[in-house]
């Protein structure tokens, strides 16, 4: 018998599942239930508040502390995000794509917080009103820059094509780009939460059962590989928690841009 | 109908395999004022400050470069001034120090012509004095051999000649021949 059958075997019953992101309210307002991932967003928002409001209330001409780090911070998103897609534009949606960045990457990040340790974004109806936002802002500047038609136009029709790839080309432009675009964005980044936390809690689960609740000598090397890959998998969650946001943010400058300029 | 169920809170938080990609109303509704406030007070308030605070930033680098080479310019303005002056007043030096020169040089030769002609004035002036001595000296001289030998004459013939010699210019004309004589034999 080797020892993943046993491991399944055992595992069976109290595998980390779905049930890993479902909380009980904590209490309820109105006929809202609220659990832990409204606090974690709420948390979210105090800080990030108070982060900024401590690094830019008032910003001096030569940078100290809490400055610094907000000014660094704030650069990598116009220079890596913005700018690329915006160019001069850049810094009126800088804006929007500062909070979108930090609310989406702290969101992610209370995933390796201790106590709150779960990622806000793998509940999808965080991911799902920003990128509804986003949708909703695309239209607004599309609308506004290319005219209706124009917008319509110009995102399903790309030039210089001969005129039979119209008849492919135009449906599938249209439904990414009006259709699928919010789902795509909002599912991308939820996923990549998702999984991620599934993972880490699977790996924290295999280490706690073979090391405390059934400490085996065929057990213990694997709740000790358990362990290690709690460990690496929380670095890498890390990586992914930052590149989830960054991405996030960089689709929705580019939808923006998509929105803005009719030569995309 | 999940939504539903949710909002109503009869939904239990045991329940197996709900569908995670059906959002819940509570979280959608807090999840929009909590971005709504990051937005409010991130973007219209404190970006635009960071932004300001960049930008013046920028303009305080730019204007401090600019204001440096301003004030390199000045200087090397000022040092190529300070080295035109300095030559000027080097060619001014040299200049005054020939002309002193000169005018040392004119100063001597005036005086050495002044001494030479004071000199000279001085010989010509011995000369005529020496002249005019001789002159006399001779005039006299003359006079006196005249009486002299009218004398001794007179005392060999015994009796004064003077008033006859005198008469007829005797002397006169024999002293004239001597001269005469001397001058032809010279």
């Amino acid at each position: 018998m080797s020892a993943p059958h046993l491991l399944a075997k055992d595992f069976n019953e109290e595998a980390p599942g779905l049930g890993l992101f479902q909380w009980k309210p904590l209490f309820h307002v109105g006929p809202f239930a609220v659990a832990k991932p409204i606090v974690l967003c709420l948390i979210v928002m105090i800080v990030i508040v108070a982060f900024f409001w401590a690094a830019f209330a008032k910003p001096k001409l030569v940078p100290r502390g809490v400055q610094n780090v907000g000014e660094v911070l704030y650069m990598f998103v116009r220079d890596e995000i913005a700018r690329p897609f915006l160019g001069k534009d850049a810094e009126k949606w800088m804006r929007l794509i500062v909070p979108l960045f930090f609310f989406v990457w702290l969101g992610n990040l209370m995933s390796v917080i201790p106590i709150a340790q779960f990622p806000v974004n793998s509940r999808i109806a965080f991911p799902m009103v920003l990128a509804l936002l986003v949708y909703a802002t695309f239209w607004v500047v599309g609308v506004k820059h290319q005219g209706f038609f124009g917008l319509l136009k110009n995102a399903t029709m790309p030039p210089d094509l001969p005129w039979p790839l119209y008849i492919l080309v135009i449906p599938i432009e249209f439904a990414s780009t009006f259709l699928l675009r919010p789902f795509t964005h909002a599912v991308r980044l939820f996923a990549n939460m998702f999984a991620g936390h599934l993972l880490v809690a699977l790996f924290a689960t295999v280490g706690f059962h073979f090391l405390f609740e059934k400490l085996t000598p065929l057990g213990a090397p694997v709740g000790i590989l358990g362990v290690i890959l709690t460990i690496f998998m929380t670095a890498f969650e890390l990586f992914v928690q930052a590149v989830q946001a960054y991405v996030f943010a960089l689709l929705a400058a580019f939808y923006i841009s998509a929105g803005l300029y009719a030569d995309h | 109908m999940y939504l539903a169920q949710h909002a109503s809170g009869l939904l239990a938080a045991e329940e197996k395999n709900p569908n995670p990609l059906l959002p819940d109303a509570a979280e959608m509704i807090v999840g929009i004022f909590a971005f709504l406030v990051v937005l409010f007070f991130l973007g219209k308030v404190l970006i635009p400050r960071i932004q300001k605070a960049l930008e013046e930033r920028t303009d305080a680098i730019e204007g401090g470069i600019k204001r440096a080479e301003e004030a390199q310019a000045e200087a090397q303005r000022t040092l190529e001034q300070y080295q035109t002056q300095l030559a000027e007043a080097r060619q001014e030096a040299a200049r005054i120090r020939e002309e002193a020169r000169e005018q040392g040089a004119q100063i001597i030769a005036e005086l050495r012509d002044q001494a030479q002609a004071e000199a000279q004035r001085l010989v010509d002036q011995a000369h005529t004095q020496i002249d005019a001595d001789r002159q006399l000296a001779f005039t006299q001289l003359r006079t006196e051999i005249g009486e002299l030998a009218i004398e001794l004459a007179g005392r060999i013939v015994g009796e004064s000649l003077e008033d006859e010699a005198r008469r007829r210019g005797t002397v006169d004309r024999f002293l004239d021949e001597l001269e005469d004589r001397a001058r032809a034999g010279a």
